[in-house]
């Protein structure tokens, strides 16, 4: 609860900064804070993946990216109704969702029924890694994770290409002045 | 551009130890928390560590840009290879009991192999994002 209350007010924080140096460094925080909820709730590779992530990665890439633009927010000068309405709208769906969920922990729970019994009885004996998290991605789950790589490569690629051509002006550059 | 000293040493001084974390997070993802893509973040966080506080030049001495690029492919052929090893070996695409004599030893090959591949992907993508962000700084 108390982790909830500190990411709802680095949230209301995130809203009101205008510097997005400041909006950067929390949104770090919030990463962290959601690291410690994935924790609390037994989920340890999420967690590591958020604070590596959420909390390292992406703040520095963030950094760098607020070195190219204006580090300042722009007043906006439309009415913030629409997008208001909208967002209340979005959230009202997704918390009148989480009603139909079972409550949390519950070991009949739809999740827990189907094959993470047989998962949890044989994988050691069938694949000798005692870590199921780890043989059911890499393994039960292979072609997901296969999936998962490749998305990242694209991504990687993608970036590369955006931002390739002022990058090989920079070598023609570094040449020159060598030469 | 002068970097501050107390800040270039002590990152030396941890930098082995995050390396050694990231090996630790990659091979004892089998027994505890992590895998590859946790172990590729970290590693790819000491090479972005390593160009904050001691500049980009001797990052990527450490970890040339041209290899970092190559990476990025090479660890998705690692993974999609596995597969098709499995493939040549006459069972189903990422089936791993076929790499070795003893299936659940194949399991164990694969899964390795499959984290590698992973591990490989994430260190050349965070860290050439980091490059192309940086470079387009300059």
């Amino acid at each position: 609860m108390a982790l909830l209350t500190l990411l709802a007010i680095v949230t209301l924080a995130i809203i009101r900064q205008r510097s997005l140096f400041g909006v950067v460094i929390l949104a770090g925080i919030y990463s962290f804070l959601m690291a410690s909820v994935m924790i609390v709730l037994d989920a340890v590779d999420v967690a590591m993946t958020e604070a590596s992530v959420g909390a390292g990665v992406s703040t520095v890439i963030l950094l760098a990216t607020l070195h190219l633009i204006k580090s300042t927010e722009m007043r906006s000068v439309r009415p913030h109704l629409l997008p208001m309405f909208v967002t209340i709208v979005t959230g009202a769906v997704l918390v009148w969702g989480t009603l139909g969920l079972p409550p949390f922990g519950t070991a009949d729970a739809p999740i827990h029924k189907h094959v993470a019994p047989r998962y949890l009885a044989d994988s050691i004996k069938e694949t000798g890694v005692p870590n199921v998290v780890t043989s059911v991605l890499a393994d039960y789950r292979g072609y997901d994770t296969l999936g998962e790589t490749t998305v990242i490569f694209t991504a990687g690629i993608g970036v590369m290409l955006l931002l390739r051509g002022s990058r090989r002006r920079g070598r023609a550059d570094e040449e020159k002045a060598k030469s | 551009m002068t970097f501050d000293l107390i800040l270039r040493v002590g990152t030396k001084l941890i930098l082995p130890f995050i390396l050694l974390f990231a090996l630790y997070v990659q091979f004892h993802g089998d027994y505890g928390p992590g895998g590859g893509f946790q172990a590729g973040v970290i590693t790819s966080g000491m090479v972005i560590l390593l160009a904050i506080t001691c500049g980009l030049d001797l990052a990527h001495r450490i970890a040339p840009q041209a290899m970092v690029e190559k990476m990025i492919p090479l660890g998705v052929l690692l993974y999609a290879g596995t597969g098709v090893a499995g493939l040549l070996l006459g069972k189903n695409y990422l089936d791993y009991s076929v790499l070795s004599h003893d299936p659940v030893h194949g399991h164990e090959l694969g899964i390795f192999l499959v984290e590698a591949g992973v591990l490989i992907t994430v260190t050349g993508t965070m860290t050439a994002l980091f490059y192309a962000f940086v470079e387009r700084g300059r």
